[in-house]
């Protein structure tokens, strides 16, 4: 342990190497969160599937990509589908929690994760794969330090996706009415917003999005049904950190969380890249629960 | 105690020393049907007395698994040592060491997982509603990780237990009995302490936490208490499972969030939380239906379990007493107990 962190100090270019890696990885976190906390802010719904989406996502393009087409386009048939099943699951499952307390929702939301990731490994096997890309791998520093071109692929795609939708959120009729709906639903409701279809839209599209991140996922990492609940997790950690409502503040921590990710993996080992991510978690709830316990002691 | 319930009781009573005795080949099952009320009973504190969902409460389980094993073969071998070689070096303990050794295994699994309930809530009851079940979840994951990697205990490789001295019908007989014994000590603990004051500060505390600290409630204490108390009997139990499986090791035994953890709010929502009987019902209702379908399921079981999750949640969230209260109100007034379909699943095995 010592001694990877010796390394790090002696050879400076590999902490180039393990940002890089972490920022490029970080990127598609971030839209897994955006994604969550879009569907958080408008439904007050807290989704523990969310992972699982991205995990959906990811095999449906894998399975796409089995018929010829390159794995990078199937991102725009995968959307489309993935938009669909979060419909159907908005209609079935969702639509009847949103007004009820809030772990009712959670709890669904996780039934619904153990049904997805038990079903995908009964469908596409429990092994872990990867999506061939086929692009070239790019040595900087003498070699020192290697980047994959998928991976900058993605990442380019993950902020232009980013960028479209603020454009949307911002400029169209419908960004708006989601904007509405998650300041105050009832206002929405009484300026004439269908509530009801901006909250299955929004959904709906979290998982559209989250089938994005799935088939970069499968190309720049691996995929496993039962990793789904780690994107969770870092969705979660992500989105508690950041604020709700907070892009930039989302896309910093995405990234960062990539980099600890990744450095957490080098210096104490692999084995505990999965337990990083969930003590990050335990402590970003700790540090919100001390920071309101200042705002309790405030009111006394 | 009215002449219905205490008829009741009975009946559980002499079917819970009879059944073991009729079906030998089953005595794994009904002892794990035991410790599957006790899940429920234990998470019902929490989730339905006081409002606080843990999605992680596994984790005492699995805590005291670990410290009873520890204390059982550390007070005669070197633990590294024993881990080290899998199994492989063969061990013998004599009937004294093994009793003395699950005795304090036990004893200590308990204290300790009451020592980790209090230090875990300081950091984990400043959240509430989601964030607490999100919080848990979160500790319990750590903490199968954490055991995985940490080689003093086996790590993933888990740590075999030591051997039951006499033989193996006996085994069964004598964990079963205990479990037997632990879930009845939890049960008319947790009904004498939910007439006490500190079960109506939980109940005060799930209404309505701010108005109860108003009302000079100290909740972080209550919140704190009847944590450790499900910790408490969490702790022994996991020592006891561990005992009974033979092998432990940290992701399918000790932390099993997807399996136990999870089984334990399924079960206490099919019953009907925020009930004594609830729980009871739900977990032998969900115990029996899991054991006599399960294989029949060809491998969809848990997609079965996370359906019936959902449904359970959006569609039956009342639960199975909570939708009998709404159905007969009269015939429960403020007595739980008379519950009539109470009998009627113990009575099924």
């Amino acid at each position: 342990m010592l001694d990877n962190f010796q390394i790090l100090v002696a050879a400076p270019v590999f902490n180039v190497q393990l940002l890089l890696n972490g920022v490029l990885v970080g990127a598609v976190f971030a839209l897994a969160a955006y994604g969550l906390a879009l569907v958080w802010g408008v439904t007050n719904v807290k989704n523990l599937a969310q992972g699982d989406f991205v995990m959906l996502g990811g095999y449906l393009g894998y399975e796409l990509a089995k018929h010829g087409i390159h794995p990078l386009v199937t991102v725009i048939p995968v959307a489309v589908l993935m938009y669909a099943f979060g419909w159907i699951v908005y209609k079935l499952v969702i639509s009847r929690v949103i007004q009820r307390e809030l772990f009712t929702s959670l709890l669904a939301t996780f039934g619904l994760a153990i049904v997805m990731q038990q079903s995908m490994n009964l469908i596409f096997g429990p092994e872990v794969r990867t999506a061939e890309s086929g692009f070239n791998t790019r040595e900087l520093f003498d070699g020192l330090v290697t980047v994959t071109d998928i991976r900058m692929i993605s990442f380019v795609l993950c902020g232009v996706l980013a960028l479209v939708l603020v454009l949307f959120m911002k400029r169209s009729r419908m960004g708006q009415a989601i904007r509405a709906t998650a300041q105050d639903a009832r206002a929405a409701r009484v300026m004439g917003v269908d509530t009801e279809r901006v909250y299955a839209f929004t959904f709906s599209l979290n998982a559209a999005i989250c089938g994005v991140a799935g088939v970069l996922i499968s190309m720049i990492w691996v995929l496993q049904p039962f990793y789904g609940i780690a994107y969770s997790v870092r969705a979660f950690v992500i989105v508690t950190a950041a604020g709700l409502g907070n892009l930039p503040g989302v896309i910093v921590m995405a990234l960062g969380l990539g980099a600890i990710e990744q450095y957490s993996g080098f210096v104490l080992g692999a084995q505990f890249q999965q337990a990083t991510v969930v003590g990050l978690l335990v402590l970003v709830l700790v540090w919100r629960r001390l920071l309101l316990q200042r705002h309790r002691q405030a009111l006394q | 105690m009215t002449k219905n319930s205490l008829i009741l009781h009975c009946a559980i009573l002499v079917s819970g020393i009879v059944a073991p005795l009729l079906f030998p080949g089953l005595v794994f099952q009904f002892a794990m049907l035991w410790i599957m009320i006790l899940f429920a009973l234990t998470w019902d504190v929490l989730g339905g007395q006081m409002g606080y969902n843990s999605l992680g409460n596994i984790l005492f389980f699995g805590f005291g698994m670990y410290i009873c094993a520890i204390t059982q073969i550390g007070m005669f071998y070197d633990v590294g040592k024993y881990t080290a070689a899998f199994g492989a070096i063969k061990v013998d303990f004599t009937d004294q060491q093994y009793y003395l050794g699950l005795a304090l295994g036990l004893v200590f699994a308990a204290l300790a997982s009451v020592v980790v309930a209090a230090v875990l809530s300081w950091v984990l009851f400043g959240l509430r509603g989601p964030y607490f079940a999100i919080g848990t979840l979160g500790a319990a994951l750590a903490a199968a990780e954490l055991t995985g990697s940490w080689n003093y205990v086996g790590g993933g490789g888990g740590i075999s237990m030591p051997v039951f001295p006499g033989e193996p019908g006996a085994r069964s007989l004598f964990f079963y009995s205990l479990c037997m014994l632990l879930t009845i000590v939890c049960y008319l603990f947790l009904r004498w302490l939910y007439q006490t004051r500190f079960g109506m500060a939980l109940n005060a505390i799930r209404d309505d936490e701010d108005k109860a600290e108003a009302m000079g409630l100290h909740t972080n204490r209550y919140k704190m208490m009847a944590w450790s108390i499900s910790a408490f009997f969490l702790g022994i139990v996991g020592g006891l499972f561990g005992n009974m499986t033979g092998f432990i090791e940290p992701m399918e035994v000790a932390y099993p969030t997807l399996t136990f953890g999870i089984f334990m709010v399924a079960m206490t929502l099919l019953g009907g939380k925020g009930t004594l009987w609830g729980p009871i019902i739900g977990a032998v209702l969900f115990h029996v239906l899991k054991e006599v379908t399960w294989t029949y399921l060809l491998g969809w079981q848990y997609v079965a379990l996370g359906l019936l999750i959902i449904v359970n949640v959006v569609y039956f969230q009342q639960g199975i007493m909570g939708w009998m209260q709404e159905k007969w109100p009269e015939r429960f007034g403020l007595v739980v107990d008379r519950a009539p379909g109470g009998a009627a699943p113990e009575d099924a095995q």
